[in-house]
């Protein structure tokens, strides 16, 4: 594996273009937050918050909740400010604002900076610093770690990588306690786990792309046969991780159950795809373990939720 | 008077079309909107905080 460089697009010695008037439009701004990505990160952030012992008042509550959003959404405005080089080659990024040319680079970097400060040092005086502390540190780990230096580096880039994404319901568990306790961190490895799977599903079908943009994800650097054995594995990792929470009684039994037969879908999925014999199958196999994979984790953290409204979490086991 | 019916006399400065006119607008009203959402936010929290002697 070899460290890859930013491409010459951004970096080059040739004169700067003349200043034009922007074309950005405000749905330019909040595509460069990844809404989705977003949207993945309050609610995983909302149900941590739910299941942690403790009264927050709801005003602190939905501030705390937009603080988690708008530093998730800073994180991924300095991630596509980095990666505008490899969204221009490919296909699936390619409309993006900063290399569509809608949004300048430097606007980018200085909305992302921005944006990180505001949420970092509101959800300081809205819940406690050492959450705040958790944010700033999560949008460190995605923005530099992963984005900056992982992701061009080493086919395990989503795998370390895939700890900033799965931080938020442990930040979420932070604004109302203040700290972290064994719970939160459970729930942290349910995410961390599930990461590598979901990704590699979808980077198998775009491995041409990331070739082409010269981003070492595993299907490029060790081969489509290789991938699948991992998204097997890392499946086989996620399945009791997921039951963990159930396992450790911080869950009641409808969580668990709903837990064990989603993880074994997901180990029956990643082994059809394991299995899967011409390309065509391999691919069908890959948008079905994707597919399957979004709602593994929205089903787990619903239930979650769902059983924790219900009485299911036994608060004297939460030391 | 220029061909956007500028007669300022500035025909040295950047004239914006009607599209990049439009597209300055909705920025103004996202950032107006915006500031004001955090007014709202900071009031809010200030209250809570207050009364809750914090």
């Amino acid at each position: 594996m070899s460290v890859i460089g930013k491409s010459t697009a951004l970096q080059s010695a040739s004169p700067a273009p003349p200043i034009e008037p922007s074309l950005a439009e405000a749905s330019d701004y909040f595509a460069l937050m990844k809404p989705r990505v977003m949207s993945l990160v309050v609610f995983t952030a909302f149900v941590g918050m739910m299941v942690a012992p403790g009264q927050l008042h709801p005003v602190l509550g939905v501030a705390s909740l937009l603080c988690i959003a708008v530093g998730a959404g800073a994180a991924g405005v300095l991630n596509m400010w980095y990666d505008a080089d490899i969204d221009g080659v490919m296909g699936r990024t390619r409309q993006r604002p900063i290399p569509a040319g809608r949004v300048q680079p430097g606007e980018a970097l200085a909305f992302g900076i921005t944006l990180s400060v505001g949420a970092v040092a509101v959800l300081g005086l809205v819940a406690s610093w050492f959450t705040a502390g958790l944010l700033a540190f999560t949008i460190f780990f995605y923005a530099v770690i992963y984005t900056i230096w992982l992701k061009r580096w080493t086919a395990q880039n989503i795998v370390i990588g895939g700890a900033a994404g799965a931080l938020p319901p442990v930040i979420g568990w932070a604004a109302v306690t203040h700290d972290v306790g064994l719970a939160p961190i459970l729930l942290f490895l349910i995410i961390f786990f599930w990461t590598p799977p979901h990704f590699w599903a979808l980077s198998l079908r775009r491995c041409e792309e990331y070739r082409r943009a010269s981003v070492p994800m595993l299907p490029v650097v060790a081969g489509a046969t290789e991938t699948k054995r991992q998204i097997l594995a890392h499946a086989l990792l996620l399945a009791p991780a997921g039951v963990m929470p159930f396992l450790f009684g911080f869950a009641g039994p409808m969580y668990g159950i709903v837990a064990a037969i989603a993880g074994a879908m997901m180990v029956l999925l990643a082994l059809r795809l394991k299995n899967a014999g011409t390309d065509n199958a391999a691919h069908a196999a890959a948008k079905r373990l994707f597919s399957f994979s979004l709602l593994y984790l929205f089903a787990l953290f619903a239930v979650l939720l769902v059983d924790h409204w219900l009485g299911g979490w036994p608060a004297t086991l939460l030391g | 008077m220029d061909a956007s019916g500028n007669n300022d006399g500035d025909n040295n400065g950047i004239v914006l079309t009607e599209e990049q006119k439009r597209r300055r607008r909705t920025r103004s009203i996202a950032i107006a909107l915006a500031l004001g959402a955090l007014v709202l936010l900071f009031y809010a929290v200030t209250m809570v905080k207050v009364g809750s002697g914090h």
